[in-house]
């Protein structure tokens, strides 16, 4: 920037500018400190600067039905470990919904002593918590099928986010309607024209999952649920059901769409796992990454993000030579159980070729595989859970592609 | 001194206060009629519980897939702009597995109720019990898994084969690849 020439044009006004700066106290040439600037206000809810216009939610895949598909976070552009609620990744099923709090209705039933029905209001009344996990959608790193070279990490990766979201216990509200000893499964359904169901292992109701309304502060936005969704920290994003109106007790599985024909691991000898619901130890460098162009050798910090489904991240090791060596990355705190780590290496480049890589290992000591490893157990067709390691290359000059 | 005895006594009143593990009720939502919750209890299970009354033949569910499901799923739901749901057998072990109602979906009761649910796209829940019945019986006779004479309702639904019945594994078995524990790496 600094480097590029000044126009003739822009050279004048530089020129006269400076002949009134020399009359006033100081030499400054910015214009936005002679005047005032925009009042309060404006707008009423606040926007990003217009400056950051290109960081927004993309479609990876234009697909035939807008309502049915995913936007993915452009994890390349963003800091720290939180996602904005306007660029939270989506995946739809049958659009977002227009729901009104006041017509909403979460419905309790099945193998319950007390079924019951709850407005906002109500779901508002309960004792709440708050906490940060990420969420990412168990499609997300699609590596086989049509991967690109010029993909970015919010192609790649793109279907991962992380909020502080706050809700109600879902372990709460069962103890309300008093689950009968039989039930082992709920059926959480939505509210969308999908009206979206999955089985939750009732293991995980009385863990940690959350019936929540807001994320990082305010409400859910419309595309995450608005008003009420269910969260199950660490597990696929789909189970999450979204505009949330009825859990239903019960003593086996529901066998739903999404639990069957989709959302299930076809293995190399035509089996397909069902119900592998955790998302493993997983991480990403984002910057220097996929789609980015540097020129000039020098410092580089490295980073990017690491999660698992199991519990906390031990340590990420970063790898600028395709795996042959490695370093330990510095992880941001707080280092926090399913959700989000930011990691950092500080890095010299020389100019030449790189390839960069990041391996997480979370609390129970399970190592991010590479990819091979990966594909010799579960073959190119298991689709979902794909959690290797992502490798960049960096080629000389400094243009920066997805090693497909 | 005089806390020493007010502790304890203030650890027993504590103690018979009721944890909410012991009495969780908060006295929040009310009762739902037992109309409100046939409204929305549209679930159909594997061992075909939630089926509603009603009946449909494959006949009826030709003429009503090609009014309401050719337009995405094609001609013979060979599919369209919306994904197939016939064929593929003998394909999942394929570089490119076709995963049909046929080839892969492992119970026939999941049809009925993802078409109760879902479909068609452009109108969800607008089929009659009868004609969701009689569209998935032209579906599953597309796949050749019911005689073209068949009349679906609650009672043989859920006894149908699926061909793909025990493709499927649960409890999950990952870790199953996990990488190598960096030994060497430093600091």
């Amino acid at each position: 920037m600094s480097n590029r020439p000044v126009s003739r044009r822009r050279g004048l006004i530089a020129a006269t500018t400076a002949v009134f700066a020399a009359r006033r106290a100081t030499a400054d040439e910015s214009p936005w400190m002679r005047e005032q600037g925009a009042p309060v206000v404006n707008p009423p809810y606040g926007v990003p600067s217009p400056f950051e216009r290109n960081v927004v939610r993309r479609v990876r895949t234009v697909g035939k039905f807008p309502t049915a598909s995913a936007s993915g976070t452009p994890l390349q552009d963003l800091h720290g470990i939180i996602t904005p609620n306007g660029l939270h990744y989506e995946r739809h099923h049958a659009g977002v919904p227009k729901i009104g709090p006041e017509d909403h209705r979460l419905l309790i039933h099945g193998l319950a002593d007390r079924p019951l029905i709850f407005t906002m209001d109500d779901i508002l009344r309960f004792p709440s918590v708050s906490r940060i996990h990420f969420m990412e959608c168990s499609g997300n790193t699609q590596e086989f099928r049509d991967a690109k070279p010029n993909w970015t990490p919010q192609d790649t990766h793109g279907l991962l986010s992380c909020c502080e979201w706050t809700g109600v216990p879902l372990s709460t509200l069962l103890a309300e309607v008093g689950v009968r000893p039989s039930a082992s499964w709920i059926l959480a359904e939505g509210a969308d024209a999908a009206a979206m169901t999955r089985s939750i292992p009732i293991e995980k109701a009385w863990d940690d999952a959350i019936v929540a309304y807001a994320q990082n502060g305010e409400r859910l936005r419309p595309e995450q649920g608005y008003p009420l969704r269910l969260f199950l920290p660490g597990f696929e994003g789909n189970m999450s059901v979204k505009w949330l109106r009825r859990l239903k007790l019960g003593d086996q599985p529901f066998q739903t769409r999404e639990e069957t024909s989709k959302y299930t691991d076809l293995m190399p000898d035509g089996k397909a796992r069902q119900f592998t619901f955790v998302m493993e130890a997983k991480s990403v460098i984002t910057r220097l990454a996929g789609g980015q162009q540097w020129r000039d050798p020098g410092f580089f910090e490295v980073t990017g993000l690491a999660r698992s489904g199991r519990g906390r991240i031990r340590r990420v090791d970063v790898s600028t030579d395709g795996g042959t060596s490695w370093r330990a990355a510095s992880l941001q705190e707080p280092i926090l159980s399913k959700c989000l780590t930011r990691f950092r290496l500080p890095w010299t480049w020389d100019g030449g070729p790189a390839l960069l890589q990041s391996r997480a290992v979370d609390e129970t000591g399970y190592v991010q595989p590479p990819r091979e490893a990966l594909v010799d157990v579960r073959g190119v067709n298991s689709y979902y859970h794909f959690n290797a390691m992502q490798t960049w290359r960096i080629a000389p000059g400094g243009a920066i592609t997805n090693v497909v | 001194m005089w806390f020493d005895r007010l502790v304890p006594a203030a650890a027993i009143v504590l103690a018979m206060v009721p944890t909410y593990a012991d009495s969780p009720r908060y006295n929040l939502g009310r009762t739902p009629t037992a109309a409100e919750i046939d409204a929305w209890n549209i679930d159909v299970r594997a061992d075909g519980q939630g089926l509603p009354p009603g009946h449909g033949s494959v006949e009826q569910g030709r003429a009503i897939f090609a009014e309401t499901c050719a337009a995405c799923h094609g001609d013979k739901a060979r599919g369209g702009l919306a994904e197939p749901l016939t064929g593929g057998f003998g394909t999942l072990t394929n570089p490119n597995p076709v995963r049909t109602v046929g080839s892969y979906w492992p119970y026939a009761t999941t049809l009925f109720d993802f078409v109760r649910r879902a479909m068609p796209f452009n109108a969800p829940e607008s089929l009659s019990a009868d004609q969701v019945y009689a569209v998935s019986a032209y579906v599953l006779s597309l796949n050749g898994i019911v005689p073209d004479d068949t009349v679906l309702d609650a009672a043989n639904l859920p006894r149908i084969a699926m061909p793909n019945r025990n493709g499927f594994i649960s409890p999950d078995p990952r870790p199953d690849a996990p990488g190598e524990p960096p030994a060497e790496s430093g600091p």
